[in-house]
C-alpha cells in the first residue's frame, strides 16, 4: 500500500484518478478502522490534511466555510461558528470520543455515507453546500443532493469534497440537533433530527427546516415537518403535527439497534425536542 | 478475633498503580521475544456445521507461514472436561457455534498469518442449530452432544439438558396453601459478557524437548498449566506459566481459549508463538455467561411473611456440557429464612460459545427473578420493601435454602443500614422510581500457597500464586504488615510463576483476600516463630519465653529475662550469624469463607417518550466482614453495581435466525460508559467472618447480584408496568408503555 500526502487538490484528484484502489485520508476515523477490520484494503491512501485551506474555518459572505480536514474539536473551539450554527457544531461534536474528536471531520462524516451520520441531518437543516473538486474542475452542490444510499454519495469518479459552506443567517434564527442512542455517548444514532428555525418579531416560526437521520437509506429532509411549524409559536398542536410528519417520512429498517416501530416513534420525538431547542436559540420564549 | 488494627482499614497507594498509569505494566499481549511468530485463528462462520474437510496446503505453501494446525493435530485426552476445553479451543469434526475455531496459523507476521487464513479451504455441511434455552431443552431440538443428558431426566426434555439440581426443604404446596397472595411469573435474561478491556493474549514457547514457557493473561496460571499440559501431553513440571498483569477477568479468564493453540503451533513450528484475540474474537469465542428462562412462584401473608417459594431455572451455557445452574438454584432464595422452599435448575447446551464464570456465576439472574416477585408482592400488598425483607431475612442460625446453617452474616445489618440511609427517604422526581434488591454470594476458600522471606535489611518479600485482579497485592501486603507488626511499604508482594511457589487455585469465588490472607498470616506466624527463636538464641533464653509484640521480639515476662525488645529489622540484620535466612511459608486449603450479602437501592428515571432509563442515584450496602483496603472494597462494590446495571439495561448477545452473533463488538454490545452513571455510593458493613483471623469475607462478587432486580423494580415503579425480560432496552420499555 502506498501513502501519499497531497500538496493540493489537483494532485489529490490526480491520485484518485490513477485507477488504483485509492482512498482519501483526512481524520481517518472511518477508513483506518475499516482497514483494521479487514473490510477495506486500499492500495493507495491519499492524505489531504496538508492541502492549504483544508484545515481552515473561514468567514465568507456572512457564513463559514469549513475545510475537509477540520476536526470536530476545532469546530467546537470556534466561537463564531458555534454562535451561528450551534446545531451543526453539536452534531459534529457527538461523533466518537474525545480522542476521536481530535481527528474526525464533518466532511468525512458526510463522505462515509452512513444513514446514521450525525453531522448530515444538521447540515441538511442548515442548507449546507459542499464544494467539490474533480477532474473537470470545481463545483458546488447542496449537501442534500449529494446523498445516495448506505455507504454511497453522488460524488463522481475521482471527486472529493474540499469544504462545506454554512450560509449566513438572518436575525432570530437557531438550529439544533438531537439523536437517540441507548446510552449517553459513544454510540450510533438509532434516530436523529436536525432542525433549523427562523422566527418573526412575534416569536412565530417564519421558516423551518427539519431533517432526519437513521430512519431511511439516507438522511432525509422532511418538508411537511417544517411546514407544520411555520406560523406557530411552537405550541403543542404544531409540534404534534411536526412529529406526525416525521413519522410519515420514516422508512427505517428493523435491526439490532432498533425496530421500525421504535425508530419511527423516536424520530418524531427527537424532531420536536430539537425544534424546541432551536426555537429557544433563536430567541423564542417557550 | 483481632479487632484493633494498625494497617487494616487504611488506604495505602496501590503497588501496581504507577506501572499501570504509565503504560509500563506488561499485559498478555505485551511480551515479545526474538524470532517469535504471530498466530491467527480461522473461525466457523456457521452456527452448527460438520467439518467435512479442511485443506491447509495452500496456506502452508505461502511464504512466511511456519505452521498450520487443525483439530486433527490434537490427540484425544482422557479427562472429559479437559477434552471439552480442548475441543472448544479447536473444533474436532463439528463446528458448534459461530466463531468456533477450526484452524490456526503461525507466520512471520500478523499480515502473513491473516493472508494464510484466507487460503485455508474448509468444506462445511450445515447442521440444524439452536440458540434459545427453551427451544434447546424441548424434545426434538438439535442435540449438541449425544450421551451427556443428565441422569434421572425423562423424555420431556431434550438431550441438551446436561444438568438437573434441586435444593430446598419443607413442603412448598403446603406453603402456598398458607399464603394470602401467590405470584407466579416467568422471566428471561440475555447472555452477557464479562467485558474485560484486555482481550486474551499469550506468548507460548514449547520446544522439542517438551519444556515449555507460557506467558498469558489469566486468572489462574496453575489452572492454565494443568489444562495445557494435559491437552499437550506433557508433564506439568515442564510447563512454566507466568501470569501477566491482567486487564480484567471477572471470571472470564478462569479457563483457556487460545493457550493450547499457541503451544501446539509453537511445538509444530519450533519457535515462540504470540497469539492475541481481537475484540470480535473475544465476543464470538470466549465465554459469556448463561442466558436464562425462569419461573418464580412465591406465596406471602398479608403481613409480609413468605409462606412458600419455588424457582425453576433453565440456563443455557453454550456448546459443551457445563455445571453452573446449581449456583443459581442455591442462590435464588439464600437471603430468606423459609420453611417451605424449593429451587430447581436445568443446565442446557446450545449452539453458542461455551459459557464461563462471570462474577457470582449463576446468581444474578436467579436473584433478579426472585427479587422482582418479592417487589411485586410488596407492591400488591402495600408493604414496605425493606421491612418485608427484614421480616423474612436470613440471619445467624437460619437453615439456608440450599442446606447449610448460616453462621454470623450481615444481611439484617445491610437492610437496616439501607432503611436508615437518607437515600431511602429522599423525595422522588416525576417519571422516577426507586428499586431495592438483596443479593448473595457464597465466596470460596480453596488451595493456596504463600512464601515469605525476611530480608537482612528488615524488608519482606512475599510470593503468592494468585493473579491480582482486584488489588490483592496491596491487601496481602497489608495483612502481612499487620501480622508482622511492620510498615506496609516494607513489604513487596508478587505473583509468582508456576515454578516459584506451590499450587494455588484460580483467582475466583472472591477467595483471594480470604484464602491468601490466611496463608499470609500463617506464613508470617511461621517467620515470627523463627524470629523469636533467633532472639532467644541471642538472649540465651528459652524460645518459649519470647513473644512477638508490635513488630519485635520481647521476653514474655520479667521471669523470662530483662532485655529490650528486638525488632524485626534487628533480628533480620544478624540472621546470617544466628542460623541463616529467615522465611515463612504456608500451604493449605481454608474452607471457612463467609458468605456475603448486599442490598442495593437505585433511583431510575424513565423517559416516557423514548423508553430511555437513566440511573439518577445508586447506593450499595454490603457486608464484607472486614475491609482490608476500603478503597479497593468500594471499587469492587461499585464495579459490580455497574456491571449489573449494564446487564439490566442494555447488554445482550443478539442472535439472528441464522444462529450468528450480530453484535460482536463494544458498539452494539453496550456496556455502560462513565457518563451513563452517577457516582455509586458504596456503604461498607463489617460483620466479621468467624472463619478468618481478621474477619475477612470475599467481597468481589456479591455486588453484581442485586442491581438487576433493583433497576427493574425501579423501572416498574417509574412507569407503572413491570418488565419480565432483561435487558430493558429502550425499545422494549417504550413498547410496554
Amino acid at each position: 500500500m502506498r501513502y501519499v500526502v497531497a500538496k493540493d487538490s489537483r494532485e489529490a484528484v490526480a491520485l484518485l484518478n490513477t485507477g488504483e484502489n485509492a482512498r482519501l485520508l483526512a481524520g481517518g476515523t472511518d477508513v483506518l478502522v475499516q482497514m483494521k477490520l479487514g473490510n477495506k484494503a486500499p492500495s493507495l491512501l491519499v492524505d489531504i490534511k496538508a492541502i492549504i485551506g483544508f484545515s481552515d474555518i473561514s468567514a465568507e459572505n456572512g457564513g463559514f466555510r469549513i475545510g475537509a480536514a477540520v476536526s470536530g474539536a476545532e469546530m467546537g473551539e470556534h466561537a463564531g461558528l458555534k454562535a451561528m450554527w450551534p446545531g451543526v457544531v453539536e452534531a459534529v461534536e457527538l461523533i466518537g470520543s474525545t480522542q476521536v474528536q481530535g481527528r474526525a471531520t464533518m466532511v468525512g462524516n458526510l463522505c462515509n455515507g452512513s444513514p446514521a451520520a450525525d453531522a448530515v441531518p444538521a447540515m441538511l437543516a442548515a442548507g449546507a453546500v459542499a464544494r467539490i473538486e474533480g477532474p473537470s474542475g470545481t463545483r458546488d452542490m447542496q449537501v442534500a443532493d449529494l446523498l445516495e444510499g448506505p455507504g454511497k454519495t453522488k460524488l463522481g469518479k475521482a471527486e472529493l469534497i474540499s469544504s462545506v459552506y454554512l450560509p449566513a443567517r438572518p436575525e432570530r434564527s437557531g438550529d439544533a440537533y438531537l439523536r437517540f442512542i441507548p446510552r449517553t455517548e459513544m454510540d450510533i444514532a438509532v434516530a436523529s433530527a436536525g432542525v433549523n428555525l427562523v422566527l418573526d418579531e412575534n416569536g412565530c416560526v417564519l421558516e423551518a427546516t427539519v431533517a432526519l437521520g437513521a430512519v431511511a437509506p439516507t438522511a432525509v429532509m422532511v418538508p411537511n415537518a417544517g411546514a407544520a411549524l411555520v406560523g406557530s409559536p411552537l405550541e403543542e398542536q404544531a409540534l404534534e403535527a411536526c412529529a406526525a410528519a416525521c413519522e410519515a417520512a420514516c422508512n427505517p429498517i428493523d435491526d439490532k439497534r432498533g425496530t421500525v416501530e421504535f425508530r419511527t416513534k423516536i424520530a418524531g420525538v427527537m424532531a420536536t425536542r430539537a425544534a424546541k431547542i432551536a426555537y429557544t436559540r433563536a430567541g423564542g420564549q417557550l | 478475633m483481632k479487632q484493633d488494627f494498625k494497617i487494616l482499614g487504611t488506604r495505602p497507594i496501590r503497588p501496581d498503580g504507577l506501572d499501570k498509569v504509565t503504560g509500563k505494566a506488561m499485559f498478555g499481549s505485551d511480551k515479545s521475544v526474538t524470532g517469535m511468530l504471530h498466530a491467527r485463528i480461522l473461525r466457523s462462520p456457521h452456527a452448527h456445521a460438520e467439518i467435512v474437510s479442511i485443506d491447509t496446503s495452500k496456506a502452508e505453501a505461502l511464504a512466511g507461514v511456519k505452521a498450520v494446525i487443525t483439530g486433527d493435530d490434537f490427540a484425544d485426552v482422557e479427562n472429559r472436561w479437559a477434552r471439552y476445553t480442548m475441543q472448544n479451543c479447536m473444533a474436532q469434526g463439528r463446528a458448534l457455534y459461530d466463531g468456533h475455531a477450526v484452524a490456526a496459523v503461525a507466520a512471520i507476521s500478523k499480515t502473513v498469518a491473516a493472508e494464510a487464513l484466507k487460503l485455508i479451504e474448509v468444506e462445511y455441511k450445515i447442521l440444524p442449530h439452536v440458540t434459545d434455552v427453551d427451544e434447546a431443552m424441548a424434545p426434538g431440538a438439535p442435540v449438541l452432544h449425544e450421551g451427556v443428558k443428565a441422569r434421572k431426566l425423562g423424555d420431556d426434555v431434550s438431550g441438551n439438558t446436561v444438568g438437573y439440581y434441586s435444593f430446598g426443604h419443607g413442603d412448598i404446596e403446603a406453603g402456598f396453601a398458607n399464603a394470602e397472595l401467590v405470584i407466579d411469573r416467568t422471566f428471561k435474561t440475555a447472555a452477557v459478557h464479562q467485558g474485560y478491556i484486555e482481550p486474551h493474549g499469550c506468548l507460548a514457547d514449547l520446544g522439542g524437548d517438551g519444556r515449555g514457557e507460557l506467558w498469558c493473561s489469566t486468572q489462574g496460571h496453575y489452572m492454565v498449566r494443568e489444562v495445557c499440559s494435559e491437552i499437550l501431553g506433557i508433564d506439568s513440571s515442564q510447563l512454566r506459566v507466568t501470569a501477566s498483569e491482567i486487564g480484567g477477568g471477572f471470571g472470564g479468564k478462569t479457563t483457556v481459549f487460545i493457550e493450547p493453540v499457541a503451544l501446539k503451533l509453537s511445538q509444530k513450528a519450533g519457535k515462540p508463538v504470540k497469539l492475541v484475540m481481537s475484540r470480535e474474537e473475544v465476543f464470538r469465542a470466549s465465554g459469556p455467561t448463561m442466558s436464562a428462562s425462569m419461573d418464580i412462584k412465591i406465596g406471602m401473608t398479608k403481613a409480609g411473611k413468605i409462606t412458600g417459594a419455588h424457582a425453576k431455572l433453565r440456563y443455557q451455557g453454550g456448546a459443551f456440557p457445563y455445571q453452573m445452574v446449581m449456583m443459581g438454584a442455591m442462590s435464588a432464595f439464600a437471603a430468606y429464612d423459609l420453611e417451605h422452599v424449593q429451587a430447581e435448575g436445568w443446565d442446557v447446551m446450545t449452539n453458542r460459545p461455551k459459557m464461563i464464570s462471570y462474577r457470582a456465576p449463576g446468581a444474578p439472574m436467579a436473584v433478579y427473578a426472585v427479587e422482582s416477585v418479592m417487589d411485586e408482592l410488596c407492591q400488591k400488598l402495600e408493604l414496605d420493601p425493606i421491612d418485608t425483607r427484614l421480616m423474612n431475612a436470613a440471619r445467624e442460625g437460619t437453615k439456608s435454602s440450599y442446606g447449610p446453617t448460616f453462621k454470623a452474616i450481615g444481611l439484617v445489618e445491610a437492610l437496616e443500614a439501607a432503611k436508615a440511609h437518607p437515600h431511602y427517604s429522599a423525595p422522588l422526581a416525576p417519571n422516577t422510581g426507586r428499586g431495592v434488591s438483596c443479593g448473595f454470594w457464597f465466596n470460596f476458600g480453596g488451595q493456596v500457597s504463600v512464601s515469605m522471606a525476611i530480608n537482612a535489611d528488615g524488608t519482606v518479600n512475599l510470593i503468592e500464586g494468585n493473579p491480582d485482579i482486584g488489588g490483592s497485592r496491596a491487601s496481602i501486603s497489608m495483612m502481612a504488615a499487620e501480622a508482622l507488626g511492620i510498615e506496609y511499604d516494607r513489604i513487596r508482594t508478587i505473583v509468582g510463576d508456576t515454578a516459584s511457589v506451590g499450587f494455588s487455585d484460580v483467582t475466583d469465588g472472591s477467595r483471594v483476600t480470604f484464602a491468601v490472607g490466611i496463608a499470609t498470616i500463617n506464613a508470617a506466624n511461621a517467620a515470627i516463630k523463627e524470629m523469636c527463636k533467633r532472639a532467644a538464641k541471642i538472649w540465651e533464653i528459652d524460645a518459649e519465653a519470647v513473644e512477638w509484640v508490635d513488630g519485635a521480639a520481647q521476653p514474655s515476662g520479667h521471669n523470662a529475662g530483662n532485655f529490650p525488645p528486638m525488632s524485626l529489622a534487628e533480628i533480620a540484620a544478624t540472621s546470617g550469624k544466628t542460623g541463616g535466612p529467615i522465611a515463612g511459608h504456608h500451604e493449605g486449603a481454608p474452607d471457612k469463607a463467609g458468605v456475603s450479602f448486599g442490598v442495593h437501592m437505585v433511583d431510575v428515571e424513565v423517559d416516557p417518550e423514548t423508553g430511555f432509563t437513566s440511573i439518577k442515584r445508586y447506593t450499595a450496602f454490603q457486608d464484607v466482614g472486614k475491609a482490608i483496603h476500603p478503597a479497593y472494597v468500594e471499587g469492587q462494590i461499585q464495579g459490580g453495581a455497574v456491571q449489573g446495571i449494564g446487564w439490566a439495561l442494555n447488554e445482550e448477545y443478539i442472535y439472528g435466525e441464522d444462529g450468528l452473533l450480530q453484535n460482536p463488538g463494544f458498539l452494539d454490545y453496550r456496556i455502560p460508559v462513565a457518563s451513563d452513571l452517577p457516582m455509586i455510593d458504596a456503604v461498607i458493613i463489617e460483620v466479621p467472618n468467624p472463619g478468618h483471623p481478621y474477619g475477612v469475607r470475599g467481597c468481589g462478587e456479591t455486588a453484581i447480584v442485586p442491581p438487576l432486580a433493583a433497576v427493574s423494580n425501579g423501572v416498574a415503579q417509574a412507569i407503572g408496568v413491570r418488565m419480565f425480560e432483561l435487558p430493558m432496552s429502550p425499545p422494549k420499555i417504550l413498547k410496554a408503555l
